[in-house]
């Protein structure tokens, strides 16, 4: 029986909810991002960004710029020096094409068009202002074209592209109720509060970077790669990121350039993206448009669910929102089908944004769940249990683990989802407002990348443990640590932990909710390696208590090992390695998934989402009062910081269903709101009565350590049981993200 | 046209010079001071990360021209508290997790310390949560914000019967 | 931003002297700081106005009226109790503007001054009439922003809180120039496009705003008094629309009324003939139905079917009912919002 939010204890570290290991570092300020590097000599670096999103630049005011005093270098196609990598080919599977001033063409609003170089930002910035580009300008295509659409087959984080299973039109056209609804979502920008940046310094043909990275290794390959030197040669740092939601996880043609600029004028060089440069360059999610044809019989068990989204991808490269892939594994649906087409546009290339594919997807499928629910006359929640999966849909694959039920059961009590009325409109708060409950399925998938790591006994009884990890604030500084030390047998304290630096085994990709544990694999393997090499030497030692038994029998717990069978037979780390000369002891381990086990089993994390919103009757303003999550993924490492990415996950489900939206501008196709004040993301105020329950799943089968994830699964599910709240407290069902007044007021 | 102001800056009194009437408070802070613990988020204003306290009250540094400054007390993040030591606010923002990333974190600390002394929060959630809004996240570790601004008054205000952790917010 | 001689003159007269066209006046810098960054304004002098005395106080005089000098801050213009309780919805527009940070640098006069928040105006590469005469207007392309007063060349909408609940309280503006001071009625403060979209006010070239005053009677609406401002986040948003209304109410029947709408011109606007619809009244959700409908009378015919002037409508409409309830004891915890009390209680129908 699974219980609410115990702390489970794996060893003596894991499970419990300690605080941020880098935590006063970063209350204090110390803590060092990218840009707060400055080495002697900077240079400052500013890109001038295109104002239209298609055609070519024909003029830039050079001479203007460099007169500027303080202006040093301006760099444009007509003189970019020579990069060995082609930026029209990709250096890694990641990597996306990117614009490095290859040629005067535009191809997006803010791609970059010139970068100037100066001794202060004030001049870089006058000099970007100087330079005044004039431009041939064309109509650019900014909205998604049902009639430019074709078929794609999206990259799916751990789903296949497409599926199907069963004949879809006829079990649509043999349903007793059927569905078919069209869905849209709007392009959001991730904008992290740390603007991409970086700090690059050359020596000689060695290149250091202190720049943020959600993926170390691969980036230092990329840009080992655009430059022509070997990889061994380029250092990056990236001890913090401030925030990457996806975004930071692959070179960007302004950080390239940067670089560059730093080995052609031979001084170090720092570039930070002004906000409104974080809305071309950097990655957005793209918009869709999806429709859902849903069917069921006469039981209201669903025969037919057939999800196909168009989603936008830019002119030059592919990446689709992969939306449909929601509907791929959640319900037992007879008839299923997902398919994906693509438009391109005169934007940047979209990229993955927290919980891509499901984010949008779940907010479609779970719109119109909550849509049939209502025609079959049915509570949201009773029609999806009759729908319940106990086996994958489709392939009938075991699901590693799933405790969905137990996440509809704990969230609908601690809503009071019971005392839900069936019909809208049906209750008031004492201020008149419209009060409506919604309710979604959340879920995303747990896949796993490759990591290594290394793992040193010191004489004292203390390690370090070193791996090349990300922290984007989900608390890798701290989870990472609590499973090293477990596998080390020691209290967290005892433990040093080297993490954010190049120079460290590869930790992997901070992607796909899987870093805790491929990265948490890696550290495990490296800290059971070094226990297995202490063990051998105890039991190979006549001093010690532990002589003669058996590797297997012997366990490391509070910096000792003992007898598993016998905990009498006890003997310290450091008495051990005192009489074997006193050295250290280093360890390895690695982390992936074997193929065939993704095979075997099919892997998610899985939630249940109850809103509550209200809403002015006359004004349709919209607050949501109050969010309960229930979630189920795996082990909880850390349950305060578990907490955090799934309260923070929620509300990016609030500015999914009611703020987040770019507009673009029909003339130029530019971000009209390309700042914080126009592209509205979630503030304080936004947010009460906020509630995350998670059960606890013991899953043998996803990964050594049972761990799922839970940096993506907060937003899924949110956004469609906002849609139904806002549904079920007004009577009108909006079928566009985000809702807005206006979509309201309509009659 | 070269500038000179006298900044009590984190409690010492010093004469600084600039180059460039076009200096904010936040790029001297970051490029010309060494002090690069305040943040630089969008640069107008519209997102609180560069919030310091100027006089006693929050103010975003990236707004402020430093030539304006003449005869001001400025506190950055890294004069809250003595060395070794934190400050209230500090302490309950590591209490409630009341961060992730930490990039916004400087802004919101000093943010909330100019809206405690302000007074006109006190520990009503609702209240804290308008009185933070200049401060985004997008984390978003709203809720434990609120719970630390919660905790922190207390601490400040009652420091004998305060609370470790604030009301459910 | 261009590079500009920096000037911090002592006094009023030394300001007034440094002034020339292409100077700037520099108070809180919350706009102008804003708008030199993103190459808006590219003055070649800026002139801090915040070291000239006498420009920071807040007299409260013993018939009612106010003075407010331009250089108070707006959140210590909400906090100052007695003018709180004087000016209740000043009070609640005052706060429901920007963040925090913002208000505690931000200066009356300087709020008074706010340029128009049109995404084409920010956009120094795009057609702005206002910005730059002659060049057009691109947000012609959406069929223009402002609901009404807007004209061919320009239909930017006038961002501030702080300025619609002074319109509505007959506030009259304190102006030095050179050549001398003179007062200046809100209601003829701010003007409309026109044919001259770069003048913004009726201010000329190197006047400065020295203070603001509010008359006596405009305290007697302290009672009935609201400032409702929709948004599309609960806090830290500009308005959609905003409405402040104030009602004077004898023996059950309006005696005096004010409305003044934000969000939806290029000045705040205000109707008198919406108010005399008023006047005799028992409020109720009719008469406050027709006087918010009338004040939206004059919007353009292009406006007609959007549906921010059905919004404008009601959110006049709730203003006026919160009027009608009273003030409230306290400021409410989100000011100027729809939501009033975070009131967890529901009750079925």
């Amino acid at each position: 029986m699974p219980e609410i939010a115990q702390p489970f204890r794996f060893g003596s570290n894991a499970g419990q909810p300690v605080t941020r290991r880098d935590g006063i570092a970063k209350v204090t300020g110390a803590a060092a991002f990218a840009a707060d590097t400055a080495p002697a000599g900077l240079l400052h670096a500013l890109c001038a960004p295109a104002a239209i999103a298609r055609g070519r630049v024909t003029h830039l005011d050079i001479a203007r710029a460099e007169s500027h005093p303080g202006v040093v270098r301006v760099l444009t196609p007509a003189n970019r020096p020579f990069l060995e990598g082609d930026p029209a080919e990709k250096p890694t599977m990641f990597s996306f094409r990117i614009e490095v001033l290859q040629d005067d063409s535009v191809r997006y609003a803010g791609q970059p068009i010139a970068m100037v170089l100066a001794e202060t930002p004030e001049a870089a910035a006058e000099g970007v202002r100087l330079l005044n580009p004039q431009y041939a300008a064309e109509t650019p295509r900014v909205t998604l074209d049902e009639e430019a659409a074709y078929p794609v087959e999206p990259g799916g984080f751990g789903r296949p592209a497409a599926t199907l299973h069963g004949d879809i039109e006829a079990a649509h056209g043999a349903a007793t109720r059927a569905l078919d609804v069209t869905y849209t979502t709007a392009p959001q920008y991730h904008n992290a509060m740390e603007t991409h940046a970086v700090v690059a310094e050359w020596t000689g043909d060695r290149l250091h970077l202190a720049l943020p990275s959600q993926a170390l290794a691969m980036s230092c390959a990329a840009y080992a790669w655009f430059f022509g030197i070997p990889v061994e040669n380029v250092t990056l740092s990236s001890p913090y990121l401030g925030g990457g939601f996806g975004s930071k996880a692959i070179p960007t043609g302004p950080q390239v350039l940067a670089i560059l600029a730093a080995r052609v004028l031979g001084r170090p060089v720092k570039l930070m993206l002004p906000r409104a440069q974080m809305f071309g360059p950097t990655g957005h999610r793209g918009a869709t448009r999806q429709r859902l044809r849903l069917g069921i019989d006469d039981d209201f068990a669903l025969t037919a669910l057939d999800h196909d989204s168009l989603s936008e991808t830019s002119s030059f490269d592919d990446f689709h929102e992969p939306a449909a892939n929601a509907s791929q594994g959640l319900y037992a649906a007879q008839a299923l089908r997902s398919t994906h087409r693509g438009v391109r546009l005169d934007v940047g290339t979209p990229g993955p944004m927290r919980a891509p594919g499901e984010a949008s997807g779940s907010a479609a499928l779970e719109c119109a769940m909550d849509e049939m629910a209502e025609q079959a006359g049915l509570d949201p929640l009773a029609f999806r249990l009759l729908n319940y999966a106990e086996t994958e849909p489709g392939t009938g694959r075991p699901y590693s683990s799933k405790a969905l039920r137990d996440c509809y059961r704990l969230g609908a009590e601690r809503f009071g989802w019971a005392h839900r009325p069936l019909t809208p409109r049906q209750m008031r708060d004492a201020e008149g407002m419209l009060v409506g409950w919604g309710m979604g399925t959340a879920l995303f998938p747990a896949p796993m990348f490759q990591a290594q790591a290394r793992a040193t006994l010191n004489p004292d009884g203390t390690a370090l443990v070193e791996t090349a990890a990300a922290d984007m604030g989900q608390g890798a500084w701290t989870a990472l640590a609590q499973i090293a030390a477990d596998a080390l047998g020691l209290p967290l304290e005892k433990v040093t932990f080297h993490s954010g630096h190049s120079s460290l085994p590869d930790g992997g990709v901070a992607g796909g909710s899987g870093h805790t544990a491929t990265a948490g694999g890696a550290l495990h393997a490296a800290g059971t390696d070094v226990i297995r090499q202490l063990a051998e030497i105890a039991t190979a030692d006549p001093a010690s208590p532990l002589h003669g038994a058996g590797n297997a029998r012997v366990a490391a717990r509070d910096g000792q090992l003992f007898l598993v069978d016998d905990e009498t037979r006890a003997e310290a780390f450091e008495a051990i390695l005192a009489r074997h000369g006193g050295q250290s002891l280093t360890g390895g381990g690695s982390a992936a998934r074997p193929p065939e086990d993704a095979q075997r089993h099919a892997m998610s994390s899985h939630g249940a989402v109850f809103a509550e919103v209200k809403v002015d009757p006359e004004l349709c303003q919209v607050r949501v009062t109050r969010l309960v999550g229930a979630f189920a993924a795996g082990r909880i490492i850390n349950p305060r910081l578990a907490d955090s990415q799934l309260y923070g996950g929620m509300i990016w489900g609030i500015g999914m269903a009611l703020h987040e939206e770019a507009h673009h501008d029909p003339r130029t196709g530019r971000v009209l709101n390309a700042d914080l004040a126009g592209y509205h993301v979630p503030v304080n105020a936004d947010v009460t009565g906020l509630e995350v329950l998670t059960v606890h799943e013991e899953d043998p089968h996803v990964n050594i350590l049972g761990i799922k994830g839970v940096g993506e699964i907060g937003v899924t599910g949110t956004v469609g049981a906002i849609g139904n709240a806002i549904w079920h407290a007004t009577g009108k069902r909006i079928r566009r993200f985000p809702i807005r007044i206006e979509d309201l007021l309509a009659e | 046209m070269s500038l000179s102001i006298t900044l009590t800056l984190n409690g010492v009194t010093r004469a600084i010079a600039f180059e460039d009437a076009r200096v904010t408070l936040l790029d001297l802070l970051r490029d010309r001071l060494d002090l690069p613990g305040t943040k630089k988020g969008c640069d107008r204003g519209q997102c609180g990360a560069c919030t310091v306290l100027v006089n006693g009250r929050r103010t975003t540094a990236c707004l402020t021209l430093a030539a304006t400054l003449e005869g001001a007390e400025v506190t950055t993040i890294e004069g809250l508290a003595p060395e070794g030591t934190l400050h209230p606010v500090q302490q309950a923002f590591i209490d409630n997790d009341a961060f992730q990333c930490g990039y916004c974190t400087p802004g919101q600390i000093m943010s909330a310390v100019g809206l405690i002394a302000e007074g006109r929060a006190g520990t009503d959630p609702e209240r804290i949560r308008e009185g933070m809004s200049g401060n985004i996240c997008r984390c978003a570790a709203y809720h434990g914000i609120t719970l630390a601004v919660q905790q922190a008054t207390r601490s400040m205000v009652h420091p004998d019967t305060a609370a470790k952790t604030g009301d459910a917010a | 931003m261009k590079p500009f001689d920096f000037k911090q003159p002592a006094t009023l007269e030394q300001a007034l002297t440094l002034w020339h066209p292409g100077a700037a006046w520099l108070g809180g810098g919350t706009n102008l700081v804003d708008l030199m960054k993103i190459g808006v304004a590219r003055p070649d002098t800026v002139i801090d106005i915040t070291r000239i005395p006498g420009l920071s106080e807040i007299d409260l005089a013993d018939d009612g009226s106010a003075r407010i000098g331009a250089l108070v801050k707006n959140s210590d213009l909400a906090d100052h109790p007695g003018f709180a309780a004087r000016f209740p919805m000043v009070a609640e527009a005052l706060l429901s503007g920007a963040s925090g940070q913002l208000r505690n640098a931000a200066t009356l006069g300087g709020n008074l001054m706010q340029a128009p928040r049109c995404p084409w105006f920010q956009l120094p590469e795009s057609a702005c009439n206002r910005r730059n005469p002659g060049s057009g207007c691109d947000a012609r392309q959406v069929g223009g922003l402002a609901l009404i007063g807007a004209s061919e060349g320009c239909s930017a909408i006038h961002p501030s809180d702080l300025c619609v609940p002074l319109l509505a309280l007959d506030a009259v503006v304190e102006v030095a120039g050179p050549d001398g001071h003179r007062e200046v009625p809100f209601a003829t403060l701010h003007r409309l496009p026109g044919e001259h979209p770069e003048t913004a006010t009726t201010l000329a070239p190197g006047e400065l705003i020295v203070a603001l005053r509010l008359p006596a009677g405009a305290a007697r609406f302290a009672g009935h008094a609201a400032y409702l401002k929709v948004r599309e986040r609960t806090s830290f948003a500009f308005a959609l629309t905003s409405a402040a209304a104030a009602l004077e109410l004898r023996d059950g029947r309006i005696t005096a009324a004010r409305l003044a709408l934000g969000g939806i011109a290029p000045k705040p606007w205000r109707v008198p003939e919406a108010e005399a619809l008023l006047i005799g009244q028992p409020p109720g959700a009719e008469v406050f139905a027709r006087a918010a409908a009338h004040a939206l009378e004059g919007a353009d015919p292009a406006a007609r079917k959007n549906w921010r002037r059905l919004l404008a409508i009601r959110t006049a409409q709730k203003a006026l009912h919160m009027a009608a309830l009273g003030t409230p004891e306290t400021l409410p915890a989100l000011p100027g919002s729809v939501f009033r009390s975070p009131a967890q209680e529901v009750s079925h129908a």
